[in-house]
């Protein structure tokens, strides 16, 4: 081999400021520092909701079904008074953390399974495969979700498991679409290309060469999409067809205690609120995230 | 009906101390650097600078326009006798248009898509009040005549998507003189077409300059375009000017480095010839026919590429030149024929060839940055085919990385950890070339490789090129539509054009006359840094179809 | 015009199948309801006689394929059956319902549309201003909030604490229009916000979007007023998607009336088939999700159709 000779060529080309390994966690954390108010905001509340989520036993001053009082008793001696069972507020509404925002959560989890997976494989794979499954989630999207689920929900049943299935089916679609569509972008990338012309497996292809570059969007949308899960699950469990008793939930204690707003009585927003406040948040950081991973564009 | 030409002492325009900024990232970057320029009436001013050099934005300054995103800091923009900042918007607003016009490089996308030519051709001086809706019509068939357009009469009426890109440049170029202004910004208006389209662009719109006497502002990183256009070039780099100075006197003898590099890029020729030709050809292309679903684009194609041989394939846009590479690499099965390595032949589809089979056709990109996974590091993009198809592990691996670093003249210390987005364009391209080289093929296939890049990059990347041949002796299959990158590194050529080749040969033969009409057409087509050379080619095709006509 | 007509053909063809694809998938939730339908509704004590005059009431001894053809073929006349829990004829349950629940949806949307149209366009007109990001954390908190919320709130704020509107939204056939519209607000109301936040949004985006193609920075640079770069050169390209937005805002306004009904207690096809599920009455919730989806469908085939009327690339093509 001869000698190597620096070319004078190179010298007329911007080469972009290196980002050492060990400064990246750094720039993540002059990101947050940098952030607006509302994505503080947002990340606080979620932080927040996890804790209580994850301690609700420990916090909670009774059991979660333990009757403790008459029925609809005032702020006070319970710092927020008891439900239409005399079940204590304050407790039912720290267990609803754990119970609404963890099914909400195994849900999204479950849907982006199916949808990621099949909407990546439906991208790189494309033909008939691709015709086949974009031609399922175009049927499946026909019909509005909530109806679907209403539907299948009295075809299967309430209970947790089929809530989780029904629900994770039905909100794949939406994230199939995206998958799809992000993987797209990066399939016609000549770096995958060459991959195929390597002769790696689809394993290979999925898995390092579109799967890092989509996962800004996918995790932008594992916010949003969690967001409407956990809107549509507690709309369910508003109508009665959700989470159902004894379980603390917060759409089912709106719900049982929507009267008492009749007379002036705010407590049953609370539940509301705190599903108001928890999706505020997550939208705010998706947002902020959106944004920056976007290139400052919108 | 040319505006009226009031104090005549001072220049056109002229433009003091500019600096523009541009946002990035929340904060304000410099993009043009303390600028002064004057341009006299008549005169056409080049501004010439690779990508980054703040050209564009500059053109659009003298219009005291900054882009979104863009802010102009410092600086004095007189214009006939006005400094355009210090004017109120509506009066800045008054200008454009009429006295100053634009000619963007992108006709197809500049033109609205629900309106007809004729209207927005008829709207400046219409909304401007220059003239009737009437009047602006008979003068927009005029122009459009001027122009060369086909059908002037009718060609107004029809929407921008029913119109060429060549006719649509025509057409702006029109709008543009609507209001015959005084001054005309050209923001690389022929770099999007193909070099036939463009010779003729080039050619009405310098006439058009000439009958008009209007002034232009000429923006291009071409400069053998520049050199036909301008009456003075100014050379720019990261927003500050390198050099000043008319046409002739800056090509026959610039001052600074930089413009001496740059006016010597084309000088690069292949160091040494081609080895004879062994019995059994590398690669071996039999009537091939393919078709993109029910699209023919390759019409019964033969060629042959020998070992330690560089082939340049030639064509314009929609030729098939990439089609066949595609149909070579088995992403393209061809619908007949079939393509030979080393006597045998490959399986039509890449998902049916061997590792081995697989690994002897490598490929380089003309996108340097989309082809390399900006999520995977030098070592990894590098170090995936020889785990791949040499099963190199550990130490060795990484030894044969750092190896190759070296080869694209690279310090592996310094290279090796990084990203993809932590290079320049040019050694983003080696990183690719270094993949390639990787798999240890005795072919490559190069698509495009040096377009993307400015120009003394691409140089450079053509010196390794041309040494890596020497060293490993690889053949080269090298499409381009660039003839100047043909002239230098070509052995042998082949020229397509519509999917089928109209001419092949060596290199000599194929660059000296007689030639079939079409690479005639394409030769005489590509732009020289001397300036007369577009009068000569006018002048040449002029007589050439009076002696048709004769016989 | 040749091929615009075909585009439009294709899309109405693709629509139909769409529909009939879904009437399948509705119609065959009954095949998969677990355990004996009619054991379900007789109940444990009844004689098997019963059960079988029962079933063959309702058509159950019969094949599936010819108990949808007939399916099919009533609800082509109106006819949804009979429900399962009171025995009436659907098609009597649903009428009124139907008309309420349009009526509702109809005004939110006579409220939102412009409301949403000229926010979202003036977000984006105003962009990166105090005012464009004051309405995004606004709509962002407005999308973020279940629907009940917004309900509950609204009810608190105009009949519980200033007695201003009724907190139910009890109409009957012969109430009449003015009264109809005093008594729907409240609800109307709280569709409105819920769905201006999602429209507007979407408005904003296509916008900005479109302010950034070059032939806006070319109208500039033609020295033209901004009035005039906003009616002639952004508006006519900003048709098809704001339609879109439109329409689809529309499509979600229908689903989105459910759980109103339900909040303000409404007469209308949302609470018939919440009802309906939870009496776990097929037939019924079968012919609500029928006419759900239905509502649905069209509606994304009309923005289909109206996007391909308003692309000027395909009403003159080359």
């Amino acid at each position: 081999m001869t000698q190597p000779i620096k070319t004078m060529g190179e010298s007329t080309d911007a080469v972009p400021p290196p980002i050492r390994e060990t400064s990246r966690f750094k720039n993540a954390l002059q990101e947050l520092k940098k952030a607006p108010l509302t994505a503080k905001f947002g990340l606080l509340v979620i932080s927040a909701y996890i804790f209580v989520a994850l301690f609700a036993p420990l916090i909670a001053p009774y059991g979660e079904s333990q009757i403790v009082g008459p029925e609809y008793e005032p702020w006070g001696h319970f710092v927020l008074g008891t439900d239409n069972l005399g079940r204590d507020m304050l407790t039912r509404l720290i267990y609803g953390a754990r119970n609404t925002v963890g099914i909400a959560f195994v849900t999204t989890l479950f849907a982006f399974f199916i949808g990621g997976s099949a909407g990546i494989f439906a991208a790189i794979l494309g033909g008939w495969v691709d015709s086949v499954f974009s031609r399922i989630v175009d049927i499946l999207m026909a019909i509005p979700q909530l109806i679907f689920a209403l539907l299948l929900l009295t075809i299967f049943g309430t209970s947790i498991p089929v809530l989780i299935g029904i629900i994770a089916v039905l909100d794949s679609t939406r994230v199939f679409r995206l998958a799809r569509a992000v993987s797209q972008n990066v399939v016609v990338m000549d770096y995958v290309e060459v991959a195929r012309l390597r002769g790696e497996r689809i394993g290979w292809i999925t898995l390092r060469e579109v799967l890092p570059n989509i996962t800004a969007p996918l995790v932008a949308e594992f916010g949003m999409r969690f967001c409407f899960v956990f809107l549509l699950i507690a709309g369910l469990s508003f109508l009665g067809l959700g989470l159902q008793p004894p379980t603390a939930d917060w759409g089912s204690m709106v719900r049982d205690n929507a009267t008492l707003i009749s007379y002036g009585d705010i407590t049953p927003l609370l539940p509301a609120a705190a599903i108001a406040l928890l999706t505020v948040g997550t939208n705010f950081v998706v947002d902020w995230f959106l944004h920056k991973t976007s290139g400052l564009k919108s | 009906m040319t505006s009226p030409k009031k104090k005549e002492n001072h220049p056109l325009l002229k433009i003091t101390g500019l600096h523009i900024e541009g946002q990035s990232d929340d904060a304000w970057i410099p993009i043009v650097k303390g600028v002064d320029l004057t341009l006299d009436r008549g005169q056409v001013l080049g501004l010439i600078g690779e990508s980054g050099a703040g050209k564009s934005t500059i053109g659009l300054a003298a219009m005291g326009y900054a882009q979104p995103g863009c802010r102009i800091t410092a600086g004095e923009i007189w214009f006939d006798g006005v400094d355009l900042r210090e004017l109120r918007r509506r009066e800045r607003r008054s200008f454009r248009g009429v006295r100053i016009a634009y000619v963007a490089q992108s006709a197809a996308a500049s033109f609205n898509p629900a309106h007809k030519l004729i209207d927005q051709f008829s709207e400046i001086p219409v909304e401007h009040g220059v003239h009737s809706r009437a009047d602006a019509e008979a003068d927009a068939i005029d122009l459009f005549t001027r122009l060369q357009m086909p059908s002037p009469e009718t060609i107004g009426y029809r929407y921008p998507h029913q119109v060429s890109g060549g006719q649509l440049q025509r057409a702006m170029t029109a709008m543009a003189l609507s209001c015959r202004p005084d001054l005309i910004i050209f923001d690389e208006p022929t770099t999007a077409l193909d070099v036939t389209t463009q010779i003729e662009v080039l050619a009405t719109i310098r006439d058009i300059v000439e009958q008009f006497n209007t002034a232009a502002i000429y923006i291009t990183h071409d400069l053998a375009v520049v050199a036909q256009m301008a009456d003075k070039i100014i050379v720019l780099r990261y927003g500050e000017i390198v050099e000043a100075a008319n046409t002739r006197i800056m090509l026959s003898d610039p001052r600074e480095d930089y413009t001496k590099s740059l006016w010597a890029v084309r000088s690069f020729k292949k160091t040494a010839a081609a080895p004879e030709p062994e019995p059994v050809p590398l690669c071996k292309v039999e009537h091939v026919t393919a078709a993109y679903g029910d699209e023919p684009v390759l019409h019964d194609i033969s060629f042959e590429i020998h070992k330690g041989h560089t082939v340049a394939v030639v064509g314009e846009s929609g030729s098939g030149k990439s089609t066949a590479a595609r149909v070579i690499t088995g992403l393209l099965p061809p619908l007949k024929g079939q393509v030979l390595y080393k006597g045998d032949p490959l399986p039509p589809d890449y998902r049916h060839r061997t590792k081995d089979q697989l690994r002897q056709v490598q490929m380089i990109y003309q996108m340097a940055d989309t082809a390399l996974n900006p999520r995977q590091h030098i070592r990894d993009i590098i170090g995936r085919p020889l785990a791949f198809y040499l099963g190199m592990r550990g130490a060795k691996k990484e030894a044969r990385i750092r190896e190759l670093l070296d080869l694209i003249e690279l310090e592996p210390d310094a290279f090796i950890g990084r990203l993809p987005g932590e290079l320049s364009g040019g050694q983003k391209q080696r990183i690719c070339i270094a993949r390639a080289l990787a798999a240890e093929p005795e072919f490559i296939i190069c698509d495009e490789v040096t377009s993307a890049l400015d120009q003394l990059v691409a140089e450079g990347i053509l010196r390794l090129l041309d040494r890596l041949q020497q060293e490993l002796s690889l053949a080269f299959m090298f499409i381009t539509h660039d003839l100047a990158t043909v002239k230098a590194i070509a052995d042998e050529v082949i020229v397509m054009l519509q999917g089928e080749i109209v001419e092949q040969g060596s290199k000599i033969s194929i660059f000296s006359p007689p030639h079939p009409e079409y690479t005639e057409l394409l030769l005489s087509s590509v732009p020289e840094m001397d300036p007369d050379w577009l009068d000569k080619t006018l002048e040449e095709r002029k007589h050439l179809s009076i002696k048709s006509a004769d016989q | 015009m040749g091929t615009i007509l075909k585009l439009i053909a294709k899309r109405l063809a693709t629509g139909l199948v769409v529909l009939w694809l879904v009437s399948l998938i509705i119609f065959s939730g009954l095949e998969f309801l677990p355990g004996d339908l009619a054991q379900e509704i007789l109940g444990q004590s009844a004689t098997p006689e019963s059960l079988a005059a029962f079933r063959k009431e309702l058509g159950l001894d019969q094949p599936m394929h010819t108990r949808y053809l007939k399916w099919l073929g009533g609800v082509f006349h109106g006819d949804f059956g009979k429900s399962l829990s009171n025995q009436r004829q659907i098609s009597e349950l649903i009428g009124v319902r139907f008309a309420n629940t349009m009526f509702l949806a109809s005004l939110a949307a006579i409220i939102a549309v412009p409301i949403a149209l000229t926010l979202g366009i003036l977000a984006a007109l105003y962009r990166n201003t105090f005012f464009d990001r004051l309405i995004n954390v606004l709509t962002l908190s407005s999308i973020s909030f279940p629907e009940f919320f917004i309900a509950y709130i609204l009810i608190y704020l105009f009949s519980v604490k200033i007695n201003f509107f009724p907190s139910l939204a009890n109409i009957s056939p012969d109430t009449p229009l003015w009264d109809r519209v005093y008594i729907c607000l409240l609800p109307a109301m709280t569709l409105t916000l819920v769905v201006v936040a999602h429209m507007m949004r979407l408005t904003r985006a296509s916008i900005i979007n479109l302010l950034a193609s070059p032939y806006i920075e070319m109208a500039k640079l033609k020295g033209l007023k901004k009035a005039r770069i906003i009616l002639y050169h952004a508006l006519p390209n900003a048709l098809a998607p704001i339609i879109n937005v439109v329409v689809l805002n529309l499509a979600y306004l229908i689903v989105g009336v459910v759980i109103v009904e339900v909040v303000f207690v409404y007469p209308g096809l949302g609470q018939l088939i919440v009802d309906s599920v939870q009496k776990r009455d097929m037939p019924v919730v079968q012919a609500c999700s029928l006419i759900f989806a239905a509502t649905y469908v069209l509606l994304n085939l009309t923005a289909d159709i109206l996007s391909i009327i308003t692309n000027p690339r395909m009403l003159y093509p080359k």
